[in-house]
């Protein structure tokens, strides 16, 4: 049977990037059908109707037509247009971390509905009152699992025995954590301190709603930010952009702070 | 065997890397001025050449101009307490055509794109804070388009300008003219109504 000509579906809009003059091509993530790239025809013209239905962080519905490459945006509709983060700088980085770990890690046509239920999941509580760095940690481990990276935490990666709540190591390359003897073997592993996998093995098996709750030290949140970026980084080859962008901001509100001293 | 005139061939080459010009255009085009009067020829290729030789950037604002500073930066009649903040050179003219405008401008040479990795280093961001340290501006109007980078960069210059005293503006954001509400994305008509007016 052929396919329909037309087909309708939900999306997030992930990227965007101009094609000719005044068309426009998005990157978006959708339930059923994964990652895919479509043509919105017109997009860059003042007035049209696609305009702010198509931007990056947007949850929309869209009606699509096949192409004979990319199919085409027929008719779109916002369902949340995600305001309070394109209102805030930080939150607004975050949004397009996210976006832009969907984006490296997927390939086109391969569903996953979980992760765009993650997706999705991580904007809402990106939205939400005195969301904080806690959504990208969740949404990184989460993200790992529903991609078949899911850390091993339990148990030493190499020899298999119990680890022990002492200072264990990380190996990006074997995908866990190595317990003291055999970390110190690896050169490419680094340290994990107890605190660390604790909390590492309580994000990954409870919901948000508890993860949120967690308070952290500043030096433990920037260690649980190196081991899953570190992670991420070696399973990807490359640094994120949207990084740069983050130490940007962070440098900026320390430069801002010392002003204020 | 093919006969290639070498100067014919180079010129249809040349033509084809503009943008949507393809093989056949070219090919037209170069056949056109090779019936052309010398004079209308030489015209073009001396305005070509005049284009990359005269043209810098004003030491100023960063828009293209031929002469430094700029007209509109050398022009004592305009408002020089008031900055226009543009993402590219091309912005300028709609601004102009308004009429409305008779500050002065200042060109970013793009947005800031966190996802290709564009930070404020990439923009001439500095030059606009150090010209914001200058105490008789009282007023910069982010003018960045209203898109996820130019709210991007929108919002990082008024966390930079704002604590020096400066008074930031942004364009508002509602519906064109011509526009139909029952097409209007949720966005734009939450902003229109957000900012609307007594009339």
């Amino acid at each position: 049977m052929a396919a329909p000509r037309n087909y309708q579906t939900q999306a997030i809009v992930i990227k965007q990037s101009k094609f000719g003059e005044i068309d426009k091509i998005l990157t978006i993530y959708t339930p059923e059908l994964g990652k895919l790239r479509v043509v919105a025809r017109g997009a860059c013209r003042p007035g049209s109707k696609l305009g702010g239905n198509v931007e990056p962080l947007t949850y929309s519905q869209l009606m699509l037509a096949r192409g004979r490459n990319l199919d085409i945006v027929t008719q779109s509709q916002t369902i949340d247009g995600f305001l309070t983060l394109k209102s805030d700088l930080w939150l607004l980085a975050y949004g397009l971390y996210i976006l832009e770990l969907v984006d490296s890690f997927t390939v086109e046509n391969s569903a996953n509905r979980p992760l765009f239920d993650l997706l999705l999941n991580a904007l809402h509580w990106l939205s939400q009152a005195d969301s904080n760095e806690v959504v990208l940690r969740y949404f990184e481990l989460h993200l790992l699992h529903h991609l078949g990276y899911r850390p091993e935490l339990y148990r030493c990666v190499k020899c298999n025995s119990p680890l022990k709540p002492v200072l264990n190591f990380f190996s990006s390359s074997q995908g866990g954590i190595l317990c003291p003897n055999c970390g110190q073997k690896d050169f490419f592993s680094r340290s994990l301190s107890v605190d660390a996998l604790k909390i590492l093995r309580l994000w990954q098996n409870c919901d948000y709603a508890t993860a949120r709750r967690v308070k952290l030290r500043s030096e433990l949140s920037s260690e649980l930010e190196q081991v899953l970026q570190e992670y991420i980084g070696y399973l990807l080859q490359r640094e994120l952009k949207s990084i740069a962008w983050l130490e940007e901001l962070r440098k900026m509100s320390l430069d801002n702070h010392g002003g204020e001293d | 065997m093919s006969f290639v005139i070498e100067p014919l061939a180079r010129a249809i080459e040349e033509f084809n890397k503009l943008p949507g010009i393809g093989p056949k255009s070219a090919q037209r085009l170069t056949y056109h001025l090779l019936r052309s009067s010398d004079e209308e020829a030489k015209a073009l290729a001396e305005a070509i050449l005049a284009l990359k030789e005269k043209i810098r950037l004003c030491s100023v604002c960063f828009n293209i101009t031929d002469r430094d500073p700029c007209l509109i930066c050398q022009d004592k009649e305009r408002d020089h307490t008031k900055i226009c903040v543009v993402e590219k050179p091309s912005d300028i003219l709609p601004l102009e055509r308004t009429g409305k405008y008779k500050g002065v401008y200042h060109v970013l040479h793009g947005s800031i794109s966190p996802a290709q990795g564009i930070g404020a280093e990439e923009l001439k961001v500095k030059e606009l804070l150090s010209r914001c340290q200058d105490k008789s501006v009282t007023e910069v109007i982010v003018a960045t388009n209203p898109n996820v980078e130019g709210e991007t960069t929108a919002m990082y210059l008024r966390r930079m300008i704002q604590p020096l005293g400066i008074s930031v503006s942004r364009l508002a954001r509602g519906l064109p003219f011509g526009a139909e509400l029952e097409y209007a994305d949720d966005v734009t008509l939450g902003q229109a109504l957000d900012h609307r007016q007594e009339f």
